[in-house]
């Protein structure tokens, strides 16, 4: 038992760097928006997915129809139902344990998950503590940052870049690994010609459903 | 801001994203494989959203091109040109963000 928690534990050490740093950024984005530390743990508790709440932010203090909201979280989280697929088996495996592991597979996790030499129940063990650990280092970060955001003496203007910096990166990771580049040109050229038609208030819902469309439409032309 | 809207946008949050958590459990539990035009979609279509993102997050500067759009264009410039130099994704956020802020002030 305690030599599969530290086995968890130096897997999810590459983990803990990021999300503490990451989602302490989005405690104190979250504050720095109006929302104290106790949302920022319920929507890191219930929603659980990086890039997403970020976004939640901006949603919900522009005012964004639910609707809004429904449809951004299922064209930013689908790829999640990507990442289930590949454990569907060995989820199936783990009894009690498999709902808490549906619920928190995120990108890191994944990856991790997927390096992990197949050792049955020893394995099925250390994904839980990686899950488990990961999460804890995620609400801790959370709650940190809207702490934080209380009581740093300057001003926070501008935190908000977090997010777009965190997107540029996961967008240029993207697009290197692309084998078209035509996926990515398609969402800029898109949401640039909803934003000056539509105005900014507006004008993601349209970009996401346009996009989308487009891309289902060029899925289904190319070999 | 009112509460409800706030819980009802994160509770409805929590639910699609566990829903598409789920899915596969359900549909495909038994072992059946997802259609191939599927698997393609999957691959290609988070880049297309991530683009969609990152014009949402820099629609002020068509309101704003000078206040907002310099400050963006430099946070930008930053993010990306230290992450195709290191690879580094904590070093990327904290000195594009780092900058934005900084360009912020002195506009």
């Amino acid at each position: 038992m305690g030599n599969i928690f530290r086995k968890a534990f130096i897997k999810s050490i590459p983990i803990m760097c990021s999300y503490l740093f990451v989602s302490m950024a989005y405690g104190i984005m979250m504050e720095n928006a109006g929302f104290k530390w106790y949302y920022s743990l319920l929507v890191s508790l219930t929603v659980y997915t990086g890039a997403y709440q970020f976004v939640l932010v901006t949603l919900l203090s522009s005012g964004a129809s639910i609707l809004t909201m429904a449809l951004t979280a299922f064209l930013m989280n689908s790829r999640q139902s990507f990442y289930a697929l590949t454990f569907v088996d060995e989820f199936n495996r783990m009894g009690k344990r498999k709902l808490y592991m549906i619920h928190t597979m995120t990108d890191e996790t994944y990856a991790v998950n997927c390096t992990l030499p197949d050792t049955g129940k020893e394995k099925q063990s250390i994904m839980f503590w990686v899950a488990f650990l990961s999460r804890c280092y995620w609400m801790i970060g959370a709650v940190a940052g809207g702490i934080l955001g209380q009581i740093i003496p300057f001003d926070m203007t501008g935190i908000d870049f977090c997010m777009t910096a965190l997107f540029v990166i996961i967008f240029i990771d993207q697009w290197e690994k692309a084998e078209s580049h035509i996926p990515a040109i398609v969402g800029i050229v898109i949401a640039v010609l909803c934003l000056l038609v539509v105005g900014q208030q507006y004008f993601l819902l349209p970009s996401l459903l346009i996009a989308s469309a487009v891309l289902v439409v060029w899925n289904m032309r190319r070999k | 801001m009112d509460t409800k809207y706030i819980l009802i946008g994160i509770a409805v949050s929590a639910v699609v994203t566990f829903a598409l958590r789920a899915l596969p459990f359900v549909i495909f539990g038994g072992k059946r494989q997802m259609p191939e035009m599927l698997v393609k979609l999957g691959k290609v279509l988070p880049a297309t959203i991530m683009a969609v993102l990152i014009v949402y997050c820099l629609k002020g500067a068509v309101v704003a091109p000078v206040a907002t759009g310099i400050p963006s264009l430099v946070g930008v410039l930053v993010t990306g040109g230290t992450y195709k130099w290191r690879h580094n994704t904590l070093l990327s956020i904290l000195l594009g963000t780092v900058s934005y802020m900084v360009v912020l002030r002195i506009i």
